[in-house]
């Protein structure tokens, strides 16, 4: 069997047991959308000028940003997480002693995240039609589906970047929240800034939440143009190659001692 | 004996400091059963991951099926099996799901079927992982070891924390694997497991290789006097002289490297003067008299030195 042909086989039975288990699975949906709701009932009723120049209410400038949060939950978040709990319980190690080339497995747990994540970033949008004055994107529809493949391979790189120093399971929740949830809160997803501290501008700038944030709204919501951000993409796109080199040097596939 | 299956020679292995395999020299035939006994910390686990590949060596010729370990991949792996000591599989799949995925990353798998039958769960086979017992998690282990059909199978201490019954049915398995024609080399701690299955037994302790050889041979055993104990009635007179020496509870031994001879002595005397041997006993040291003399382990903590 091909490599290609084996990390496939990799997505079938990944998936076949991540919905075995209905709890993990509910709340890996649930978790994004609550999200949503919440932030929409607090903030939603004002009126706020995105990405593009397109000015929506803020609910609607929601749907752009939770679409990008449920791309960074589903790969970062939950490859970092996983990836630890399956190399302390000796998966990956066992893995490791068979003839599968170690890249198929990897890339078969990261298009499982990547399959998630567009389901999770469909639900958004479907929310986005029906309650928040959100139109799937059509004109600008090759820039959002180049801004969701660029931010799930970015995201999904530092995911597998980040167990390198997550030395174990116990410990990867709070390490991988703490690594992402002040920026997230920095980073336009959680909070629309439309005139941040400088500082706080600086952190948008630097890493690569805030450009995915704002990639999302300009691919959602560009009145004129394609809607496609290069300077964000290729921002994300060195982010996601740093990530696959520290991974290819730093990953372990033995449990850390 | 068939060609080399493993050739190891001066193999060293270093953790800083600390060398945890000091220069040892091992030979498996194909189709033998070897066992790599010896204490916890002996280095038994280091050097069979060295063998299947997981980690380098500091220094020595290390050869398995042709390959060095430290840099082949799929091809040699395609033809190895291993059952690593610590479990880890996804508890959401069922045992026939777990042996066929495992089986997929092989070029020539075994029908799964077939192979969790060998290992004894087939009345488990659409079970989930996660609601099997320890011991049918360890056969588990057997079965996807076996799933792409491999020529050389490693077992790093099949049986540690098996219950009695349980420790048997592993054996039973190694057993049908050695009929299977397929080389084990299996490392343990437990005497009676090296005895009970291995064709050949090596004792590492503190990384090094102590005696190696056949279980019934090991530590020149079979070369060793035999001991023959009974007891006399008290004050009996007229005992003839065989080198008996008497114990502190009053049992006679007596040594002998020619024990048929003795023993024909002894009882054609007792059986004259009618008198009864008690508890009678012929005896030769055992696997385990020879490990602990080996590995000191009755010299008490930190052993000989």
């Amino acid at each position: 069997m091909s490599g290609l042909a084996q990390a496939l086989r990799q997505v079938r039975f990944t998936n076949k047991a991540f919905w075995r288990n209905p709890a993990s699975a509910f709340f890996t949906f649930a978790f994004p959308l609550m999200f949503l709701v919440i932030f929409t009932t607090l903030f939603g009723n004002d009126e706020i000028q995105v990405v593009g120049g397109a000015t929506v209410s803020v609910s609607t400038f929601y749907v752009a940003a939770i679409s990008a949060f449920s791309v960074i939950s589903a790969c970062y978040t939950n490859i970092a997480i996983s990836v630890s709990f399956q190399r302390d319980a000796g998966i990956l190690k066992r893995t490791r002693g068979t003839p599968l080339p170690p890249c198929a497995y990897l890339f078969g747990r990261v298009v499982h995240s990547v399959i998630i994540a567009l389901i999770l970033v469909a639900i958004c949008a479907a929310f986005g039609v029906l309650f928040y004055e959100a139109d799937v994107p059509t004109r600008t529809l090759p820039a959002f589906v180049a801004t969701l493949l660029v931010g799930a391979s970015c995201f999904s790189a530092l995911g597998l970047a980040i167990t390198a120093v997550i030395p174990n399971a116990d410990a990867s929740p709070a390490i991988v929240n703490a690594s992402i949830l002040p920026i997230l809160f920095l980073s336009d997803i959680f909070i629309p800034f439309e005139d941040p501290p400088a500082w706080v501008d600086v952190v948008g700038k630097v890493f690569p939440v805030r450009h995915f944030s704002d990639a999302m709204q300009a691919a959602y919501f560009a009145p004129t143009g394609s809607g496609f951000r290069g300077v964000d993409l290729l921002v994300m796109a060195a982010w996601g190659i740093g990530g696959l080199v520290v991974a290819a040097r730093f990953f372990s596939w033995e449990p850390r001692k | 004996m068939g060609e080399a299956a493993i050739e190891v020679r001066g193999l060293r292995k270093s953790y800083g400091d600390l060398e945890a395999v000091k220069g040892i020299d091992l030979l498996v035939a194909e189709g033998e059963v070897f066992a790599l006994l010896g204490p916890n910390g002996a280095g038994k686990t280091t050097t069979v991951e060295i063998l299947e590949g997981f980690r380098g060596r500091t220094s020595g010729d290390v050869s398995v099926l042709g390959h060095d370990p430290a840099k082949a991949r799929a091809e040699f792996r395609a033809r190895i099996g291993i059952v690593l000591q610590s479990t880890g599989v996804d508890p959401y799949l069922t045992v026939r799901e777990t042996v066929e995925l495992y089986g997929g990353y092989y070029p020539n798998p075994r029908p799964a079927d077939e192979v969790i039958e060998v290992v004894g769960l087939a009345e488990k086979r659409d079970t989930r992982v996660v609601k099997l017992s320890g011991g049918q998690q360890r056969r588990l282990d057997v079965a996807i070891a076996l799933a792409g059909d491999p020529e050389l199978l490693f077992l790093d201490e099949p049986t540690t924390g098996f219950d009695p019954g349980a420790r048997r049915n592993a054996w039973e398995i190694v057993r049908n694997l050695a009929a299977l024609r397929k080389t084990v080399f299996l490392t343990t701690h437990y005497m009676d497991e090296a005895q009970s299955l291995a064709n050949r037994v090596a004792v590492i302790s503190r990384g090094v290789i102590l005696a190696e050889g056949p279980p019934s041979t090991l530590g020149d055993r079979h070369l060793a006097e035999t001991i023959v104990r009974f007891r006399l009635p008290q004050g009996l007179a007229g005992v003839p002289e065989w080198g008996q020496v008497a114990t502190s509870d009053g049992t006679l031994e007596v040594r002998s490297a020619d024990p048929t001879r003795t023993l024909h002595e002894i009882t054609g005397w007792a059986l004259e003067r009618n008198v009864r041997l008690e508890a009678l006993d012929v005896s030769r040291p055992s696997l385990e008299d020879v490990y602990l003399d080996l590995t000191g382990e009755f010299a008490g903590p930190g052993g000989r030195e």
